[in-house]
């Protein structure tokens, strides 16, 4: 009995802390579906009077978001692949193929691992700027190609990996391509989620770089293009809130379908290894 | 199947030398079973067979073939690892046609052996079945299967049954000999398990430190040691040595004083040795016996394990650092603290040199290899 009170006691305690998060959530998808300035008026209404789908008309119609929704699609789509690609190669070789100097040169990683991003930003924008490539998807894409915690992630779950499976297969006769991709890649699947709805995800969200590097307005990513939006609508609050709802849904609703491998992958690699 | 010869094989680990110069010739059709401590070379022996070890120094030749710069695909061997390493996203069938399929092997000719090698196997319901869904022995069996249906001329084990719990351990090493019988391929097979290498082995081979301390049938093994540490290693409950001194020595006699200063006759010779050398007595528990005068050394009972059929009475005397183990009868009565007289049969001692080498002369002649000698 002791047991069950102690149980429920945590269940109402997460529950109430859980709606901390999620309050400000449906209050953004609320705000979205009122008429343009019903949310100033006091005190702040929680539900729309009269829902209305103007503001999402408004957002595709008037502004580019039609366009920048592709766009962040696109940079988001290939930043995994690119990262699922270079990331899961280096990490299996980090974790089980023998070749000179494997562990100085990992340590070597992981020792830039406390180099924070923002302080290579501006020598890559002047390398990138170099190279021709500001304002162009290479440019915004490059930071994706690989990192360090990637190959860190993907390494420590291929340590989970039986040598053994793989030195059978050695001795069956397959090429070291084909034990990658028919024995290693599948049992890699749970950090392949992992890694690439990670990846996914910080695509999706960047704002920093993409700022930087992009200055074309058509090629504009949903938050620079939503931040763009709230200097020209600042007093159109519902509008912004319909914008948000269309940058936050589809990654909300891609992590909350992969959640249990993200869980899963994140982990084993952080326990196995 | 094929012979394999090694010769003068040497690996190093950094500055741990592994193997120490490894000479060992295995006939054709013939099933050898590599034992020794954990750390004494035996499971990189076998890996540098297979070729996923590379080696320092020396020739592995299987059949006529040097092999040594062959990659593992090409050596004509099939390996059975300890943890089966099968691929657990793959079904039976998938895993034990895999080999075929790289090597391009027609899917009908695919079909047939792999269904073939799971009726031998008993898996011929299972093959739908992924590793996670069977039990350990029928894991094993799949990795057993996996070997068959690559034909090879050499079978691997790496302590195939280590995993297994006892009861299956015993089924599957029956199997394993039926396979043998059956296939009359030539198996190389590690383990620190006595039982399995007493079992299954033709021939042993007992390594110690990257050396090949003897190599003999197991009976061979068991009744004539090479050295105190075959003696010791071979047999369980192991060997009972006692130190003591050469009184008097004959060619086939030597009176031996134990620490306490009891006489003991052993119907042996003692070699080049003499009087007063430090030997070492050895007895194997079933060896030891009560109800006699001669030859025999006070003790007292320290623990008695009954196993039903026999017990093993772990006896404390001066004479020995370690209890002496006295395999009695079924129905020993003995308790802890009891005062037991055990006598040594003469005709089964074993009699060791300062060097660990044995002074007792097999019917064929002498045996008489010490550590490191390379046979």
């Amino acid at each position: 009995m002791k047991k069950l009170w102690s149980g429920s006691g945590v269940h109402i305690g997460l529950s109430f802390l859980a709606m901390f998060a999620i309050i400000p959530l449906l209050w953004m998808l609320s705000v979205s579906f009122m008429s343009p300035g019903e949310v100033s008026s006091f005190p702040p209404p929680l539900l729309p009077e009269n829902p209305t789908f103007d503001n999402y008309t408004k957002l595709f119609e008037y502004s580019n978001m039609g366009r920048n929704f592709l766009n962040s699609l696109f940079v988001a789509s290939a930043a995994t692949l690119l990262s699922l690609t270079f990331n899961v190669s280096a990490g299996y070789a980090f974790a089980k193929l023998e070749f000179k100097g494997r562990q100085l040169l990992f340590r070597c990683l992981l020792s830039a691992l406390v180099i924070p991003a923002q302080v290579s930003m501006i020598p890559l924008f002047l390398m990138l700027k170099g190279m021709g490539l500001v304002n162009s998807w290479i440019g915004v894409l490059i930071p994706f190609v690989a990192s360090i915690f990637g190959i860190f992630l993907v390494r420590q779950y291929a340590l989970s990996i039986p040598t053994e499976m793989i030195e059978s297969a050695r001795i069956e006769g397959a090429s070291e391509m084909r034990i990658f991709q028919s024995v290693v890649l599948p049992l890699l699947k749970p950090i392949l989620i992992t890694l690439g709805l990670f990846t996914f995800l910080a695509a999706w969200n960047d704002f920093f770089w993409p700022l930087i590097v992009l200055t074309d307005s058509d090629k504009y990513t949903l938050p620079i293009a939503l931040a763009s939006l709230s200097r020209e609508h600042v007093q159109d609050v519902e509008l912004m809130m319909a914008g948000a709802v269309v940058t936050v849904t589809p990654v909300l609703v891609l992590f909350l379908t992969l959640q249990r491998f993200y869980m899963s992958g994140y982990l084993a690699g952080s326990v196995k290894g | 199947m094929a012979s394999l010869t090694l010769r003068n094989l040497h690996k190093r680990f950094g500055n741990t030398t592994v193997l120490s110069g490894i000479n060992l010739d295995v006939a054709s059709g013939e099933f050898v079973v590599i034992v020794g401590p954990s750390g004494c070379g035996k499971s990189t022996l076998l890996r540098a067979i297979a070729g996923l070890e590379d080696i320092d120094e020396g020739t592995i030749k299987i059949g006529e073939i040097d092999v040594l710069m062959l990659p593992p695909s090409k050596r004509g061997i099939a390996m059975v690892f300890q943890s089966y390493a099968l691929y657990p996203h793959m079904t039976v069938y998938e895993n034990m046609s895999f080999g075929m399929k790289i090597a391009g092997a027609p899917a009908e000719e695919i079909d047939q052996v792999v269904r073939a090698a799971a009726d031998t196997l008993g898996l011929a319901t299972l093959l739908e079945r992924t590793p996670k869904e069977l039990s350990g022995g029928q894991r094993q069996r799949t990795a057993i299967g996996r070997a068959i249906v690559r034909r090879p001329r050499i079978f691997l084990f790496d302590e195939p049954l280590s995993n297994l719990d006892a009861s299956l351990r015993v089924k599957m090493r029956h199997e394993i000999a039926r396979l043998h019988d059956m296939l009359e391929t030539t198996m190389i097979y590690v383990t620190h398990d006595q039982a399995e290498a007493m079992t299954l082995a033709d021939r042993i081979v007992v390594l110690r430190d990257g050396f090949v301390e003897q190599t003999g049938s197991p009976n061979e093994l068991y009744n004539y040691p090479a050295n105190r540490f075959v003696a010791g290693f071979i047999g369980s409950p192991a060997m009972n040595f006692l130190a003591g001194f050469v009184v008097d020595s004959h060619p086939n006699k030597t009176i031996v004083r134990l620490e306490s200063g009891t006489m003991i006759h052993v119907n042996t010779g003692a070699g080049e040795l003499s009087p007063d050398s430090p030997v070492t007595l050895g007895i194997r528990p079933e060896h030891l016996a009560t109800g006699g005068n001669h030859n025999s050394i006070k003790t007292e009972v320290k623990l008695v394990e009954p196993l039903g059929s026999h017990s093993y009475v772990y006896l404390d005397t001066p004479d020995a650092h370690e209890p002496l183990i006295f395999r009695a009868s079924g129905d020993f009565r003995g308790a802890k603290g009891d005062g037991l007289t055990v006598c040594i049969s003469a005709d089964d001692c074993h009699l060791f040199g300062t060097d660990g080498g044995e002074l007792r002369q097999k019917p064929s002649g002498r045996i008489t290899i010490n550590q490191g000698d390379h046979l």
